[in-house]
């Protein structure tokens, strides 16, 4: 096979922007895998160190917080379990609400439509403040359920399903109904599985949104038991850095590796549907 | 009360389109059906209201001695095999057969034994664990008959089922289809807007146009009988050949003859048909036809050509005959085979 000049440069930009990807994951993970007094004195490093073991095994069993009871796995567990609550429901609710926009013709599914597009312009930290005050009128704060609810309703989810199933040709609805399917077993039996793809993919956006929240956890727990990964990063090295001790740069760089191992297995697990859905379509 | 009763049916879309007209019709367990029409004629509505997929807006419709105008499709014990045949995309054929059947709450056993059955009549029984995207169009076209049979319903529908289909196979399908049909001896009704298709697959057939049932018989009685212009001109190929004439006293006079004594007492402006398949050449000929092309066929010729005042005429002879292009043909009508229809009404006069 001949390569062609244009191959050439468009290999070229793909290999920088993978690059462009990778080198400040590899220079984080290879500096945490030092001691702090080397990374302040020498700066990053690009080679693996001896202090890998050692770094890691502390950021994640040595308490910290206040009560120094909280450890870095706790608040690991913590962001999964909201990420995956915060995932799950946006897509079984945005699923569930195009499928009643797309096929109950209802007069106002049309500005019904347009009022959950326009919230897009509302996001959680415009109406923080009002959230706050349902939720904690609700006796919510430090809960699970508090910290998941207010963020299960997604416009954009919804408006992808919208379009999906918009596509799906109506003699299939109708072939269904003959053949005895209700209105949920329809939804179940074909417009889930048909939508595998775009549920694994929304799924993906819908965890990182999740595992990402800093602002709404941050002001809904005060428990330390119920802190995120996010919150961790900026709150769990600092509060012991009492002028004399050296700031713990190694461990910070390990905290950092172990808090995209979440999104990373939930993408991993979730490609291989994902890819099928690409590269086959079964419409 | 027949088995399928069809009492004044109305469609009127919710944009206004008056898609049927006050139809009635009757159709006998067992029989097979067919609607044919040009295009846009309503038959499909007409269809889909018998499935349930369209609302009636006024009549009514009996099914085995029940009204089922409310009655939701998932009810009614219906099966319909569409245009693009509707498979499931994500069920391999197995399951889309054992689908209307689950949702019935039969037992496994049943279901394996009756999808196996089905498939076997179909011969896709090779085919049960393949999606249908990997199946061909005569295959998927076997995958929708099986799962409408499947399931043993009252009544097949088919909406042009083999229009995706390339010539050849549809002629094998559709001999199929009536195969099956006279099999199984489920109540059948089959859309088409092909008019050999609805001739070879009727027990009786009704012809469409506007919205209106023109005509309902059997091929034969519309073949020989046409009651409109219309039924005369959709029904046979080639198509009649049609003269503008006019009847005073029992004599028609059409552009260069006059044929005397004939059947009507109507008198004025009419239409003159005769099918190209009733005329053979003869001494003391009505018609002069200059050839411009003959279409061979091997078992018969299709000679067009033009009558004196230019009109375009069809005649077919058998294809033992050389026939030269642009050639004087003189022409007569077996056994005074033509069809008189009133001018501005299109109904048959004589
Ligand atoms: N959903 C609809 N809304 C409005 N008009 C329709 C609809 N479906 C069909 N029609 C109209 O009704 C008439 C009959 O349509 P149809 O029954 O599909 O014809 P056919 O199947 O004989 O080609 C056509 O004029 C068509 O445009
Ligand atoms: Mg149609």
């Amino acid at each position: 096979m001949k390569i062609k000049p244009l191959q050439i440069i468009a290999h070229i930009i793909l290999i920088l922007g993978v690059l462009l990807m990778v080198v400040p994951i590899w220079i984080s993970f290879a500096s945490s895998s030092h001691d702090s007094v080397t990374i302040l004195t020498e700066g990053m490093k690009f080679h693996i160190g001896d202090q890998l073991a050692r770094n890691y095994n502390e950021v994640l069993n040595e308490k910290g917080g206040w009560s120094e009871e909280v450890t870095a796995a706790k608040m690991f567990i913590n962001s999964f379990i909201m990420a995956l609550g915060i995932a799950t429901l946006k897509v079984v609710i945005s699923a569930m609400s195009a499928y009643a926009l797309v096929y109950y013709r209802f007069k106002l599914a049309v500005p019904i439509f347009w009022l959950i597009f326009i919230t897009l312009l509302v996001p959680l930290e415009v109406r923080i403040f009002p959230s706050y005050k349902i939720v904690s009128d609700l006796g919510l704060t430090n809960s699970y359920t508090g910290l998941i609810l207010p963020l299960v309703a997604s416009a954009t989810a919804t408006f992808f399903f919208r379009q999906f199933y918009k596509t799906i040709p109506d003699e299939l609805l109708e072939s269904a109904k003959l053949d005895g399917a209700n209105a949920w077993s329809f939804f179940i039996d074909f417009l889930v599985p048909l939508s595998k793809t775009m549920i694994a993919a929304m799924f993906i956006f819908m965890f990182v949104y999740g595992y990402s929240q800093y602002l709404w956890p941050l002001i809904m727990t005060t428990a330390e038991e119920y802190w995120t990964v996010v919150m961790g990063m900026k709150i769990i090295y600092t509060e012991s850095y009492e002028g004399v001790a050296l700031p713990r740069t190694a461990e910070r760089f390990a905290y950092i590796i172990l808090s995209m191992i979440p999104p990373v297995l939930v993408v991993v697990f979730l490609q291989k549907w994902f890819i099928k859905g690409l590269i086959q379509t079964e419409k | 009360m027949s088995f399928l009763d069809l009492k004044n049916v109305t469609k009127i879309y919710p944009n206004g389109t008056k898609a049927v007209h006050e139809t009635s019709l009757s159709v006998d367990e067992g029989e097979f059906m067919v609607f044919v029409g040009p295009s846009g004629c309503g038959k499909s509505t007409l269809l889909r209201m018998v499935a349930g997929l369209e609302d009636i807006t006024e009549g009514d419709i009996n099914l085995d001695g029940k009204l089922i105008n409310e009655v939701d499709p998932s009810e009614r014990d219906v099966a319909m095999v569409f245009q693009n045949y509707a498979l499931y995309p994500h069920m391999n054929v197995y399951n889309n057969l054992a689908y209307g059947l689950k949702n019935r709450g039969i037992d496994k056993e049943t279901i394996e034994q009756k999808v196996n059955d089905a498939a076997k009549l179909l011969q896709i029984s090779d085919y049960l664990q393949r999606k249908p995207s990997m199946l061909s169009g005569g295959q998927r076209q076997r995958v929708a008959m099986g799962r409408a049979i499947v399931r043993n319903p009252k009544i097949f529908l088919f909406d042009e089922p083999l229009s995706n289909l390339d010539a050849k196979l549809r002629i094998q399908m559709r001999l199929e289809i009536k195969k099956l049909q006279q099999k199984v001896g489920v109540t059948s009704i089959f859309v088409t807007h092909d008019q050999v298709e609805a001739m070879t697959l009727a027990d009786r057939l009704a012809v469409i146009n506007n919205g209106i049932i023109e005509q309902l018989g059997t091929p034969i009685e519309i073949y020989d009988n046409p009651k409109s212009l219309f039924v005369a001109g959709f029904i046979g190929s080639p198509q009649m050949n049609f003269l503008d004439g006019n009847i005073k006293n029992k004599t028609l006079s059409a552009e260069g003859f006059e044929i005397k004594d004939i059947d009507s007492d109507f008198e004025g402006e009419v239409k003159l048909g005769i099918r190209p398949e009733h005329l053979s050449q003869s001494e003391n000929s009505l018609i002069n036809l200059k050839v411009d092309l003959v279409e061979q066929l091997g078992s018969d010729n299709l000679v067009y050509g033009h009558l004196k005042d230019k009109k375009d005429f069809c005649y077919r002879c058998p294809g033992n005959l050389t026939i030269e292009k642009g050639a004087d043909l003189s022409l007569n009508i077996e056994n005074n085979k033509y069809y008189i229809f009133d001018k501005s009404t299109g109904k048959r006069v004589n």
